[in-house]
């Protein structure tokens, strides 16, 4: 695809003249920035992160482009120079991040542990809900976090290694998301107060493990089938006999294998709940088809893999009007050509859910939350591959996306059952907080939650 | 009917193989292999069902 003639430059949008460019306008509507560059630019337009370019794509031609590029051509690795210090500098992998991503999938996210999974999950939220009283109101940022976390931990990590954690992983965790903001192109390490939190609790992190791992060291377990992640890496030694990883390595891989799967099915767990109490007609067609999934006893491990229409097509709604990751990013490498304009190597390529997912001309209504649209005839994510991008697409399209749309099937399957819901504030209060490149609900967001009069849920074995 | 894979999208979930065993495989390498390219008609409902669940939309199916 690289082309060294009949190319011409993209257009710059607007705005960005100091020397921060429009560093400043990311950090306070970074929407609203990319918006503004299709609608001054078009298909691809440029704006400008403190020294670097980041050519912004959108539309379906010019995204096919961003998704299809393999790594050599458009590289994901340097990317986002905000993950470093979450996951940790210095440490040393033994292998690829592409490697370690197939590892993850090829060991916990193949369709045959999916069942296993859905259980697990299921079990973790009847858990949770087991401490409510019959009426009461959560913080959705807050109950989502702490459940996500546990369900992640659990079905990627290991039983064992989850019944070690409490809601301290959970807050800790939130503090590395919230360490991401976008100053971080300037320098990762800036004086700034969400930076030094975000390295205190990753130091926090690592004694929470090194405790862990402390503690396994003295009571190993007893069988291989009681044998989680933690105990797997133990077991790997240097020549020496010495252990191969070290706590600090240890806390690296679970972060990493634990942030792309937490903050977004928290957020979007959180936005389907919102968008239902915002749409009180297909909340009730839920809640119907809920009841007539599991009206005669069906377990939610089972339900959970099959199809529940308007329960997908709910979740698929919340993550088009607000996909959890809204700007992706790749480094170019060479010389590339996308609708005739031209990317040079080292300008960083972006492509934006937020921009797309709302492309009035692939979806009608696009400010709507309208679930029809993905049921048959129109399935409008089907139709359209390279702007439904919550997800993104393409060869490094999420690998977790099976895993996730199982999880919120588990979770609503539970919480919708046994449990009404109402929002305990004006329903446009409910935001997202768009400083930091991890995007989270913004507090307040306060819901309420009564239990239905008539338990509607089949508690199965081990419920 | 004729199954087409764009092995770009391909990233071995391994739901095919669930769909319809014996179609498809997924193996070590993450990429799903057609075990039968031209497959009983009576299969075609299995089939289907890979086409559609398929996490990344990279299988299809053409009848000629």
């Amino acid at each position: 695809m690289a082309i060294d003639t009949g190319t011409r430059e993209p257009a710059r949008v607007s705005g960005g003249e100091g020397s921060t460019g429009h560093l400043e306008e990311l950090r306070a509507d970074p929407i609203g920035l990319m918006q503004r560059v299709r609608d001054e630019c078009g298909d691809v337009g440029v704006f400008r992160l403190a020294d670097r370019e980041v050519v912004l794509l959108s539309g379906a031609e010019a995204n096919e482009f961003f998704f299809r590029s393999p790594e050599e051509i458009l590289d994901q690795a340097e990317a986002y120079p905000f993950m470093t210090p979450v996951f940790g500098e210095g440490v040393v992998f033994d292998a690829s991040p592409e490697r370690r991503r197939e590892m993850l999938h090829n060991q916990a996210l193949r369709d045959k542990f999916m069942r296993g999974h859905a259980a697990t999950i299921a079990s973790e939220v009847e858990a949770m809900v087991a401490d409510w009283d019959d009426e009461g109101e959560i913080d959705l940022l807050e109950w989502f976090a702490e459940l996500t976390m546990y369900t992640s931990s659990a079905c990627l990590i290991g039983k064992r290694f989850r019944d070690q954690l409490d809601g301290r992983f959970a807050a800790l965790f939130h503090d590395l998301e919230k360490g991401t903001d976008a100053i971080a192109y300037v320098d990762p390490y800036a004086d700034i107060e969400s930076f030094h939190r975000r390295d205190a609790a990753r130091a926090e992190l690592v004694s929470l493990i090194q405790g862990i791992m402390e503690g396994r060291a003295a009571g190993p377990p007893a069988t291989q089938d009681d044998q989680d992640l933690v105990d797997v890496l133990m077991s790997v030694k240097n020549p020496d006999g010495s252990d191969r990883f070290l706590p600090d390595e240890v806390t690296g891989m679970f972060i990493s294998m634990m942030f792309a799967g937490h903050h977004t099915t928290s957020g979007t767990a959180a936005w389907t709940l919102i968008e239902l109490l915002r749409n009180p007609d297909v909340m009730v067609r839920v809640d119907d088809e809920l009841a007539d999934l599991y009206a005669d006893g069906a377990e939610v491990s089972y339900q959970a893999l099959r199809a529940m229409p308007l329960l997908e097509s709910s979740i698929k709604e919340a993550l088009r009007l607000h996909p959890p990751l809204i700007l992706l990013l790749r480094v170019a490498k060479d010389e590339l050509a996308c609708e005739g304009f031209a990317i040079h190597p080292g300008q960083m390529v972006a492509a934006s859910p937020s921009v797309s997912n709302r492309l009035p001309e692939d979806f009608p209504e696009p400010e709507a939350f309208r679930p029809d649209r993905y049921l048959d005839p129109r399935e409008e994510d089907r139709l359209n591959p390279w702007t439904w991008i919550p997800f993104g697409a393409g060869r490094h399209r999420c690998v977790g996306q099976a895993f996730a749309m199982m999880q919120l099937k588990a979770i609503f399957s539970v919480l919708l059952l046994d449990w009404e819901f109402a929002p305990a504030q004006p329903s446009d209060t409910y935001r997202n907080d768009h400083s930091k490149m991890v995007v989270q609900l913004q507090q307040p967001c306060v819901v309420r939650y009564h239990r239905r009069a008539v338990a509607r849920s089949h508690p199965g074995p081990g419920a | 009917m004729r199954i087409v894979v764009d092995a770009d999208l391909c990233q071995g979930h391994g739901v095919c193989e669930s769909e319809a065993p014996g179609v498809f495989e997924v193996g070590k390498d993450h990429q799903v292999v057609v075990l039968d390219a031209d497959p009983p008609a009576d299969r075609r409902t299995e089939i289907e069902a890979a086409v559609r669940f398929c996490p990344t939309h990279a299988l299809s199916l053409v009848d000629e």
